[in-house]
């Protein structure tokens, strides 16, 4: 009934709609749309670096181009793309999975989003206002600080935004999941996708504020002319590396926890068995992100910290190896005995297990100081982190989209597209991939703008451009299907795919209120119980009555306009002081929206128990 | 479909064979072909740890290609439930003993091998090289001994060549694949490192941390040669006369030139610690211009005209008087001749 009345109302209302929206759904989608943009963006930039090390000596974009196209790929692949798609998808599926109607704060929801959203446009205004940052995705001190033009300056201030977004968004989920479980629903009956929600959300929560620190103290060098990071003035280069480091590298189990919770999910379900070894797997992702907090100078082998340092660093890295490995095997297991049904969502999340377990391995091989020495900083280090990262992440995302996109969406995703856009994106990956492991250690540093001809390093960038085109086009294949199944797709039932967690017990798309009644929870893998029971249906845990929900709000994309117009205030004031108007500006339309958020009550409004009956038919 | 296949795997077995055909990369170049003894103690490391994740991999690979040809759904079994099994105790503890072994097994020689090479204990009574980076070139100077030289590193074979390194500028990472890993050249610390080379050769060296547009065309060389060669060059190092005259009116203009047009401000000639650009003494001895261009009279023309066309970014571009074509022609006419050592890089046998 929702949607009907949805297609009535005209473009303008539902525009409206999306920007003022606080239901986790909706801001959800909007994360996937603001999450894929920018994954096309980043992929674009991809194309770009490998046309340019099609052949020895290319010329095909100069140097300084080059320098800003490697720092944009990273920057909006690991910020704009990656992390806000798993955010789209906890946002989304998280509190369905605990029985919940909302997060716990919707109105931080969406201001969570704008930010994420405005800061990346932010950072991307760049490439129109003299030229995007060129320090890496790193942007290590001094090269950071010293890079000419505004270029850097972006990516300071589009990160702080973002950044701040991704902040709120953690603590959002961390409250959500701590105070809205259903009535029955235990931490040790959590589906695993909720459990490394949590466990990425308190990263977020503890590894965040050292990427924002290091992002103000880069402000202050840049724009307010400070010298932390100024070696000549008394200052310190390298803290710029731990600080980012600290962040950094809980960052990578911030994109990688959630998708080894998409696949706890992908594999019980199309194996029809539950999840081997479940109290494992929980304490093995706590050890993961526990230990991910204790490795980061492992980034940092070549820096000249010192043996004792390194030594230390080289062994807790090697550690993450054995949580790692419990849950390579638990998954294996989890398969093992099972009655296996493969479709793309199942096909993704099959390829996941070797592809990661090479990147798993690769990093265990990182971790070995001096051989670190020949890997560091080469094409060895790239063909690692993209095997963890579009291996894991990116093959965890598309797993997640094929898997829920009924729930989100309402249509099945078609099938052979599915399976087409898979097998060409995940050759092209390991054509693209597999072969610079062998560059980097034949010679090839990373962040080469060009490779000298005879030095044996032709064949090798070849093969790989040649596998990042096939990677491009099962992309856009990927594209093409979802353009098409939102049209001409199967319509969903709430339960295509025979499911085992309680987002597979409403109706896809879920109403907005998500649960007529609160559902009570039995055991792990609710649905699955209720099913084997005979019921096949939750038990509310709740008599029907009335719903309370939040009201939509304009406040937070306003808020959000305010530090945005501030962000250029304060990133042109070093050219003009007539900037400063900016900031001024800007500030007073963000904390004239936060006064009025304070002052203004808004006490949401509820769903009658009378309405809720008339839509049960 | 099929014939799409079809078509993939030959794809596939050309791209296997091209690689098989391009080997193991450069000798003098590649970590898979090492030429010193840190470069044998990363890669031995290296072979261990992938011997023992090819071993984890064929594990994981086996129990994975079982579980997909044993327990795929067959016909008819759409209703089968399968037991829903909880775990197993022993199961679990297997796999997670026997990785805590294998890393054991990497973690111990990883720790004495970090060691061993952070042992710098013969630096006092060794040559000792203060290596210098810059945007986009390498400074080196041979502490206690009046050399100064930039882009190449002469040393002697089979002894430990003791690094002193520190940037000027922005932070840059000394790496010469085939003798040692690398190590970062930090602005704000001297970080200390040792080579040693075990074969006579001319070693590509390359900035492995980026650094600016020209990161990667920041390449040098290090120059093993014997001992005795070694004692030579060191010895026609220490007798340069900065002005000596070179043969041929071009060159002497060029000289001239060099000399007016401010040049000498920042490229020393000789054992002069200037070094606000490239120590130019041996320059007609080097194997490339700028890095990685061939040496040749009409790059260096061209160069000395327009330095951005070859390197973006360098801090050469505008901070001279404009050249003619001429001018820059005898100018390179006199760099050319500046061989002040009977070593050259042929000595070291390539």
């Amino acid at each position: 009934m929702s949607s009907a009345a949805t297609q009535k109302r005209g473009f303008g209302a539902m525009l409206w709609d999306y920007l003022t929206t606080v239901d986790h759904k909706k801001i959800g989608i909007l994360y996937l749309i603001g999450g894929g943009f920018f994954f096309l963006l980043g992929g674009l930039e991809a194309m770009i670096i490998r046309i340019q090390l099609l052949v020895p000596e290319n010329d095909f974009i100069s140097a300084g181009l080059y320098n800003e196209m490697i720092t944009m790929h990273g920057t909006t692949m690991i910020f704009l793309a990656a992390m806000p798609l798993l955010l789209g998808l906890m946002n989304v599926i998280m509190p369905l999975q605990i029985g919940a109607r909302d997060v716990a704060f919707p109105f931080l929801n969406s201001l969570g989003f704008w930010l994420f959203f405005l800061g990346g446009i932010l950072l991307n205004c760049s490439w129109f206002l003299g030229g995007a940052p060129d320090a890496g995705w790193t942007s290590y001190a001094p090269l950071s600080v010293q890079s000419p033009g505004h270029g850097v300056d972006f990516y300071v201030m589009g990160l702080q935004l973002s950044g701040a977004g991704t902040l709120i968004g953690g603590i959002n989920f961390l409250v959500t999941i701590v105070t809205m479980r259903a009535p029955g629903m235990t931490y040790m009956r959590m589906p695993l996708f909720t459990w490394t929600t949590f466990i990425t959300s308190i990263l977020i929560l503890f590894a965040f504020p050292a990427l924002t620190v290091g992002l103000f103290l880069l402000m202050f060098d840049r724009m307010m002319g400070a010298a932390f990071f100024d070696v000549a003035l008394g200052g310190n280069a390298i803290i710029w590396q731990h600080l980012f480091w600290i962040f950094g590298h809980p960052e990578v189990y911030i994109l990688i926890l959630p998708a080894f919770g998409v696949f706890s999910e992908i594999l019980p379900t199309f194996s029809k068995k539950r999840l081997f070894g479940y109290t494992a797997m929980v304490f093995a992702t706590i050890l993961i992100a526990f230990l991910g907090f204790m490795v980061w100078a492992h980034h940092m082998f070549t820096v000249g910290l010192g043996p004792v340092a390194n030594a230390i660093f080289a062994i807790a890295t090697m550690a993450i190896a054995i949580p790692t490995g419990i849950k390579i095997f638990n998954w294996l297991a989890t398969m093992w005995g099972g009655s296996i049904r493969i479709n793309s969502a199942m096909l993704w999340a099959l390829a996941f297990v070797p592809t990661f377990t090479i990147g798993g391995m690769t990093g265990v091989m990182l971790a070995s100081t001096v051989a670190d020495y020949q890997y560091h900083d080469t094409y060895f280090v790239v063909a690692h982190f993209h095997y963890v990262i579009v291996g894991g992440v990116v093959f965890g995302i598309l797993a997640a989209l094929h898997y829920w996109w009924p729930k989100i969406f309402g249509r099945i995703l078609n099938e052979a597209m599915g399976k087409i856009a898979f097998w060409l994106f995940f050759i092209g990956f390991h054509l693209t991939f597999f072969v610079q492991h062998f560059l980097g250690l034949m010679g090839m540093p990373r962040r080469y703008w060009v490779f000298l001809e005879g030095q044996g390093l032709d064949t090798g960038n070849l093969v790989s451009s040649i596998g990042a085109f096939l990677m491009g086009i099962g992309g856009l294949i990927f594209l093409i299907n979802i353009i098409y199944s939102s049209v001409k797709g199967e319509k969903a039932s709430a339960d295509p795919w025979d499911g085992r967690t309680l987002e597979w017990a409403t109706a896809s798309p879920p109403v907005h209120y998500n649960f007529k009644q609160l559902p009570l929870v039995r055991g792990l893998d609710p649905l699955w119980i209720e099913k084997m029971e005979g019921k096949g249906k939750i038990t509310p845990a709740e008599p029907l009555d009335e719903i309370h929900m939040p009201n939509g709000s304009i406040l937070p994309l306003i808020m959000t306009i305010g530090f945005f117009i501030a962000s250029f205030g304060f990133i042109y004031q070093t050219d003009h002081k007539a900037w400063l108007i900016a900031i001024y500006v800007g500030m007073a339309i963000a904390l004239g929206a936060m006064l009025t958020r304070s002052l203004k009550d808004d006490h949401g409004y509820h769903i009658s128990k009378e309405e809720l009956e008339r839509e049960a038919e | 479909m099929k014939a799409w296949l079809g078509k993939f795997k030959s794809l596939l077995m050309l791209s296997g064979i091209a690689l098989l055909l391009a080997g193991c990369g450069k000798e003098n170049l590649s970590a898979f072909i090492p030429k010193g003894p840190n470069a044998e103690t990363s890669l031995n490391l290296i072979i261990l740890s992938l011997a023992i994740m090819i071993f984890v991999f064929i594990v994981v690979m086996l129990v994975y290609v079982i579980v997909l040809v044993r327990f795929r759904q067959k016909k008819g079994q759409e209703d089968y439930i399968p037991k829903q099994v909880e775990g197993n105790k022993t199961l679990e503890t297997i796999w997670t003993v026997i990785p805590i072994i294998l890393v054991l097994i990497l973690a111990v020689p990883t720790v004495t091998a970090t060691f061993e090479l952070a042992d710098n204990s013969g630096a006092e009574e060794g040559l000792n090289v203060e290596v210098t980076g810059n945007q986009y070139w390498w400074h080196f100077n041979y502490q206690g001994q009046e050399i100064q030289t930039s882009q190449d590193m002469y040393i002697p074979v089979g002894e430990p060549v003791y690094l002193n390194m520190a940037s000027t500028d922005v932070i840059h990472s000394f790496w010469v694949p085939s003798i040692s890993g690398k190590m970062d050249v930090n602005p704000e610390n001297t970080n200390t490192m040792y080579i040693e080379a075990e074969e006579e050769g001319v070693y590509w060296g390359k900035c492995a941390e980026l650094c600016g547009p020209s990161h990667s065309l920041m390449d040098f060389k290090v120059i093993a040669v014997s001992q005795e060669e070694f004692d030579q060059w060191v010895s026609d190092m220490q007798n340069v006369d900065p002005e000596a005259q070179p043969e041929g009116a071009v060159a002497q203009e060029g000289q001239s030139l060099f000399q007016e047009n401010s040049c000498v401000a920042c490229h020393a000639i000789g054992s002069s610690p200037v070094a606000t650009g490239p120590n130019l003494t041996s320059f007609g001895d080097r194997t490339t211009l700028a890095g990685v261009e061939e040496p040749t009279k009409e790059n260096i023309v061209d160069w000395l005209l327009n330095p951005e066309a070859m390197k973006p970014g360098n801090k050469m571009t505008g901070n001279y008087p404009e050249l003619t074509e001429e001018e820059a022609s005898s100018i390179a006419e006199y760099l050319m001749q500046l061989q002040p050592s009977e070593i050259t890089p042929e000595d070291a046998g390539n």
